[in-house]
């Protein structure tokens, strides 16, 4: 058996940290290329599917090396069938970071898929051709990217083979991207120029840009923080189950279990539960390790509170004293990912952190148009059942939103909860909106005012004064 | 921003054992958020136990997710009447050592009943969807824990944690819920299911390392052993009452382990000398390699490769 070189098993991986990217650009940018260059360069493509991408670019008709595009090709019969083609999930890793890297098609369903892919993403690479520049559809990317608050983007201007490595047409492209970049709010953009075709500036640094002296990309993949940023917010911990085990062992105890969706917990802290308002002590932070004295997002654990308050699945444990909004009217910005269309007065669930409450869908009064990047205010909202859910046409009422469609919404709820702002809370800000009857995913939400509201004309009516109070 | 009276935490934060927050603390915690998620939404979870190492790291992680509580859900084996008795003895072990229920569903009991028949070549893996279905349907089991990994191949790169199944047990990608931050949405209609897969985001080597930071035990045949060997399509098959081997295949002694545990007749083992995790790690990590040009060779080694990963979940 052949000794490894790079991701060696006596590497030290005992502080290996994980990093969640997305990728948005279409094929036409060299996405496919772009990410079969990091799995390759990173040697995390296993033996059978290179020598599979061997003999498949072999019996295309290559002779330069394995068409790495192929690593990430779709199923034949997907493509065949006209199946929906979805976010694909890429692993690579080196000796200090693994990454998992939610692959999003850019074309058919962007919005949704790319939507879907930088949920969780703490950096979005943004591909743009360098013959082509910055084109719609990265403006159309950079502000999905926004719109989710995805906090680090890298632009990946690929291609720079096909421009001659020309550095005033990178420094173009990097400065017209960062000038939009700025007008959605996005607080970090680094640009890379590399090829993806022949490898320059992905893994390693090229000859061929010498006036280039940043990061290549994986360098910079390397340095970029990663979950520090859910630390130094306020402590979230939605519950999400209560534990209870009722053995001769443990026969009193009484634990709420749930991941730290932000901040830290330790042992002493007082914390109210909401939306009760109850406040208690943490007697005990426990782990199947062992107690700890405190904890972190995105540690799952459980905490032993001091007295017998009524928490149960769906409540949040936040600091005491925390300001947090508890109400039963949500405002927020949703994209719409279910084909059926939007219908006003509709019964919905929402699921907001561990909790789902049944809700009245109120109000559709903006929209967000991602092609021409524009918001516009909708007007007609208030009665119920203005439009008919049955109609699909193009000209339907304005007030509904169809697949795809980025729009802000009022939400009345069954019940009061905790509802944190997006832009402050990326990790408890998320909400779904469920259909009843089926269970179906129809739309996924930010609470508060988002980069809609930042787009959207001065609105002469009430909304300006909570737009002025969040400080966008 | 948040209010400025939160503690600045100093970077790289450590945990509370003094170490950074490292990539496996990362995906068990998100492991465990999910097998909390589907205690506190499902009625009737089960963990599909097939004695393979991934089935295992989830029993492991189920059980640190409701410690001190006992694993809230039901073990299922779907037995195709040819495992490894090795397998069949650690799982018999295991479910006495921790307390466990466990539900086997038999493809012998199916061929039995006329509702499989059995094939030509004497395999047996196909055969175990129809008694999975059966007893999901009999026990009414609204949430399937599968170990199903999304690096394994193409098609699982697409598939969901939380995977909504018709009442045929049937995948709808058309039907594929859009999965956002860490909202899964378990609702179903009755007759419905919902397989979750919370090693979604584990790659091999991944949950190799896991056992080896966990100490957990495996079965013995993960491990190299003399075994009486036959090739067959490029595998070492081991001979049993399945049918092998053939008249024209020999039998011969050799150092082998397991990669995956399956069915007899088509669980190849490989030629190895690893006898411990930190020999299996390093055997895997070098599997890896990816030099240009591969040799015949190992084209070969890596085709079975590939089969066993196929191999390695129920679905």
């Amino acid at each position: 058996m052949t000794t490894t070189v790079l991701d060696p098993a006596g590497v030290d991986h005992t502080h290996r940290e994980l990093l969640r990217l997305a990728t948005a650009g279409s094929v036409d940018d060299g996405k496919s290329t772009l990410i079969g260059r990091l799995l390759y360069d990173t040697k995390s493509v296993l033996a059978d599917q290179l020598s599979a991408v061997e003999r498949a670019t072999a019996a295309r008709g290559g002779t330069d090396g394995p068409d790495l595009a192929l690593l990430t090709d779709g199923l034949r019969a997907e493509r065949e069938q006209g199946i929906t083609i979805d976010v694909a999930y890429r692993y690579f890793s080196t000796a200090t970071r693994a990454y998992v890297l939610a692959d999003t098609p850019g074309h058919v369903q962007y919005t949704r898929n790319m939507v879907t892919g930088a949920s969780t993403a703490e950096l979005a690479i943004v591909l743009v051709d360098a013959r082509k520049g910055v084109l719609e559809q990265t403006r159309r990317h950079a502000t999905v990217t926004a719109l989710l608050g995805v906090p680090h983007v890298v632009l990946a201007v690929n291609k720079m083979d096909l421009v001659g490595f020309d550095e005033t047409t990178f420094r173009a492209i990097a400065a017209e991207f960062a000038a939009y970049a700025a007008g959605l709010g996005v607080p970090d953009v680094v640009a890379v120029p590399l090829s993806a075709l022949a490898g320059d500036n992905v893994v390693e640094r090229s000859v061929r840009t010498p006036w280039y002296d940043g990061p290549t990309l994986l360098e910079h993949l390397e340095q970029v923080p990663v979950t520090r940023d859910a630390r130094t917010e306020e402590l979230r911990l939605p519950v999400q189950v209560v534990i209870r085990p009722r053995t001769a062992e443990h026969p009193d105890y009484r634990g709420y279990a749930g991941k730290i969706a932000s901040g830290v917990v330790r042992v002493g802290d007082e914390v109210t539960v909401l939306p009760s308002g109850k406040s208690s002590v943490v007697t005990g932070i426990d782990t199947f390790d062992g107690p700890l004295r405190q904890a972190h997002a995105p540690q799952s654990v459980t905490l032993r509170l001091a007295d017998d308050v009524d928490v149960a699945r769906g409540d949040v444990v936040v600091p005491a004293g925390a300001d947090v909004t508890v109400g039963a009217d949500l405002i927020g910005t949703v994209c719409w990912l279910a084909e059926r269309r939007s219908v006003l007065g509709q019964r919905l669930l929402v699921r907001i952190g561990t909790r789902t409450v049944r809700a009245l869908l109120r109000e559709v009064d903006a929209r967000l148009d991602v092609d021409t990047l524009t918001a516009e205010p909708l007007r007609g909202v208030d009665t119920l059942h203005a439009v008919d859910a049955t109609d699909t046409s193009s000209d339907a009422a304005p007030s509904a939103l169809g697949l795809n469609a980025i729009g802000r919404v009022r939400v009345r709820l069954a019940e009061p909860v905790p509802l944190d702002h997006y832009a402050q809370h990326r990790r408890t800000g998320g909400f779904l909106l469920v259909d009843p009857s089926d269970g179906a995913t129809l739309a996924a939400g930010m609470v508060g005012p988002t980069l809609l509201d930042r787009l959207l004309p001065d609105e002469p009516d009430e909304g300006a004064d909570w737009l002025a109070g969040a400080g966008i | 921003m948040t209010t400025t009276d939160t503690p600045p935490v100093a970077a790289p934060a450590p945990s509370a054992a003094g170490r950074t927050f490292t990539q496996l603390d990362a995906l068990e915690s998100e492991a465990v958020h999910v097998m909390r998620e589907v205690a506190g939404e499902f009625e009737r979870p089960v963990l599909l136990f097939s004695g393979g190492k991934d089935s295992i790291v989830m029993l492991h992680l189920a059980r640190k997710a409701f410690w001190p509580a006992p694993v809230p859900f039901t073990l299922l084996h779907v037995d195709t009447g040819h495992n490894f008795p090795e397998v069949l003895g650690y799982r018999d072990a295991t479910v006495e050592r921790h307390g466990l229920r466990l539900v086997v569903a038999s493809v012998q009991d199916a061929i039995d009943d006329g509702r499989v028949v059995e094939r030509p070549d004497g395999s047996r893996n196909p055969l175990q969807t129809v008694p999975l279905l059966d007893a999901i349907t009999t026990h009414r089991f609204d949430a399937v824990f599968g170990g199903g990994r999304r690096d394994e191949e193409k098609a699982r790169a697409k598939e969901r944690v939380f995977s909504l199944r018709d009442e045929f047990g049937q995948w709808d990608p058309r039907r594929q819920r859009p999965e956002l931050w860490d909202l899964y949405n378990g609702r179903h209609r009755p007759g419905e299911h919902v397989r979750v897969f919370p090693l979604s985001n584990w790659t091999e080597l991944d949950v190799w390392r896991y056992i080896e930071r966990e100490g957990i035990e495996l079965p013995s045949i993960y491990y190299a052993h003399e075994r009486e060997v036959f090739a067959r399509d490029g595998m070492w098959l081991a001979p049993g009452g399945w049918g092998g081997p053939r008249a024209d295949e020999r039998l011969e002694l050799r150092t082998v382990r397991y990669r995956t545990v399956g069915d007899m007749s088509c669980t190849g083992a490989v030629e190895s000398g690893a006898t411990t995790v930190a020999e299996v790690i390093a055997e895997v990590a070098a599997s890896r390699l990816t030099e240009r040009g591969a040799t015949r060779a190992d084209d070969r080694a890596s085709e079975a490769a590939m089969e066993d990963r196929k191999r390695e979940g129920y679905f």
